[in-house]
């Protein structure tokens, strides 16, 4: 049942093949046979057949849509009613939000069963996984080697079948980098497509919720569902879904196709390089027109956005201050001694770096040097994709400078690590939608192609995906012990 | 530019973060190498350019002045980790 794709179990359901309480226990023992890799920080066994009940019920009346029945599983980032929420922090390691996040409520209204919550780095900041306070997560594809991240978990759970399909959330990259890295299909939708309510907060002008899944279309069932307007975040965008599965067959002809140079200058492995022209050379072949662009600015993005980023982190995590919820330090002997050593024994080291660099970044005297300066060069680096946007229809390039790295091998130097997010940290600052496609093996680790859209255009860049994976077979390789 | 281990202390104590006094000077080289990436940006031209805060330069909507939220004061109080009599209980800040 594993290697179904999301239609595929839907007619199952239907068909009464299985039921969606077989389904969900045949998906909760691969996640117990393959604990190893650390996927999930909670694993909501009852609570999944529970749903997985009352799926059955209604797939048996009218009323059942595609999700019905369908097991998927949550990044630890959403806010879950009665299932612990802990976004990878030792802060919220005994935090069961007193509300669903809106991406939750929409899943629940579909009737999709909540598998578990997905590991991811603390509080999304990371690129390995590894800053997560319940440990690294293994890449299916070679276990020695991370998943990326922030979405870690969620990708790993993808690529080694356990969850036909997941939630992601991408404030830098942290989509597209782990779908490269374990081979899946990941979607980061237009800032403003998906509702951010409850969604916990790290850069609250570049953090997006997404679908990864095994394909272009798995993932267009799940952006159906995620995707539209809600009062209750005061970023969303007020405009109509589209059918997001409806065009996913159109042809590809006379597409235009732009390929940023910035995107294989020195830094780009060379095996990766290779994997990208076979790739783009494919769509040659579907019919689309290639044209070299370019992004002046993109080097900037790397400091524009560790400027905002940290800046947004460090007033977003302000509010855990062992008062309301979250971790609380023992026997505090005054107010400032709470806050501090809160705080101090709660966040691991990666997001103290953030705090301490956003706070720096806002501190009197620094502001306009660095906060004001970094959203004036973000404003050129969205400019520089208007530009090339409006003379091709999507970018194609790499999603990542190399391919998955062994555990352990970049956590001692943080800057390295961020310099690896080159390639996808741009689109997050201009906000546009992106997607990583698995594009073949280097190294016999997953490649992914990235393919960046104008605003809104999640419907073609769906479109575009899945013309692909109509031609290739990358999506639907597994990795070995997997099968 | 490179941050001093007392500037380091300065910046976690605003942001009320205790770090171990071990790892200060970790910190003090990780952020000095932050800063001189972030240097960078002063190579690009931003003179007249309008600082950008949302992608689409989306402004924050308005809803009519009514009260929506219902009072879920006793569940957000079960997150606390002390209360009392409906409050939240924190170390005393007056003698």
């Amino acid at each position: 049942m594993h290697n179904k794709t999301i239609t595929e179990l839907a007619k199952g359901l239907r068909e009464k093949e299985f039921s969606s309480v077989e389904l969900t226990q045949a998906y909760l023992d691969r996640i117990n046979k393959y604990q190893a890799l650390n996927c999930f920080i909670t694993v909501a066994e009852d609570h999944a057949l529970e749903q997985a009940k009352r799926s059955d019920i209604q797939l048996a009346s009218a009323g059942a849509g595609l999700l019905t029945g369908i097991p998927i599983a949550q990044k630890d980032i959403f806010c879950t009613q009665g299932i612990k929420t802990t976004c990878g922090s030792k802060m919220l390691d005994n935090f069961i939000a007193p509300y669903n996040a809106t991406v939750i409520e929409k899943f629940n209204t579909a009737g999709a069963v909540t598998l578990g919550k997905l590991n991811m780095d603390e509080f999304a900041m990371g690129s390995s996984n590894e800053t997560s306070f319940y440990g690294a997560v293994q890449n299916p594809w070679d276990t020695n080697t991370v998943p990326g991240g922030s979405s870690g978990g969620s990708a790993a759970a993808v690529a080694a079948r356990l969850s036909p399909a997941v939630t992601g959330t991408d404030t830098g990259g942290s989509i597209r980098q782990p779908a490269s890295l374990c081979g899946i299909t990941g979607l980061k939708p237009t800032y403003g497509r998906v509702s951010r309510y409850g969604m916990i907060a790290f850069a609250s002008s570049l953090d997006q919720g997404g679908p990864m899944a095994r394909s272009a279309e798995d993932a267009a069932i799940l952006m159906q569902t995620m995707a539209g307007f809600d009062t209750k975040d005061s970023t969303s965008v007020d405009r109509e879904v589209p059918n997001y599965s409806a065009g996913l067959n159109n042809s590809l002809e006379g597409l235009k196709i732009g390929l940023p140079k910035e995107f294989f200058d020195e830094g780009l492995n060379s095996d990766i390089a290779s994997a990208i022209e076979i790739a783009v050379n494919e769509y040659k072949k579907l019919g689309a027109e290639i044209k070299e662009v370019s992004l002046p600015n993109m080097k900037l993005a790397i400091p524009a956005y560790y400027v905002i980023a940290s800046a947004e982190c460090s007033a977003n995590l302000s509010r855990y201050d062992g008062v309301r919820f979250g971790y609380r330090c023992g026997d505090p002997a005054d107010l400032n001694d709470l806050y501090i050593r809160s705080r101090g024994e709660a966040f691991g080291a990666e997001v103290k770096r953030r705090i301490l660099m956003g706070t720096y970044a806002l501190s009197a005297g620094y502001y306009d040097a660095y906060y004001i300066k970094a959203q004036k060069v973000r404003r050129l680096i969205s400019g520089d994709f208007s530009q090339a946007l409006s003379e091709v229809d999507v970018l194609m390039g790499p999603v990542s400078p190399t391919t998955a790295f062994g555990i352990g091998e970049k956590t001692n130097d943080p800057i390295e690590m961020y310099l690896a997010d080159i390639y996808t940290i741009a689109v997050n600052l201009a906000g546009l939608p992106a997607m990583s496609l698995p594009a073949g093996f280097a190294n016999n680790k997953p490649v992914g192609l990235q393919v960046i859209g104008n605003y809104f255009t999640e419907d073609r860049l769906l479109n575009i995906a899945h013309q692909y994976q109509q031609v290739t077979g990358w999506h639907q390789q597994t990795p070995q012990g997997f099968e | 530019m490179s941050l001093t281990t007392d500037e380091i202390k300065k910046i976690a104590y605003l942001a009320r973060l205790g770090i171990d006094e071990s790892d200060i000077d970790a910190y003090a080289n990780d952020l000095s190498n932050m800063l001189d990436l972030m240097t960078q940006m002063g190579k690009a031209n931003t003179a007249g350019i309008n600082p950008m805060a949302h992608p689409m330069d989306q402004m924050q909507r308005l809803r009519p002045d009514v009260a929506t939220e219902t009072n879920q004061r006793d569940h957000f109080q079960a997150l606390a980790p002390q209360t009392e009599a409906g409050l939240y209980l924190v170390p005393k800040v007056l003698d």
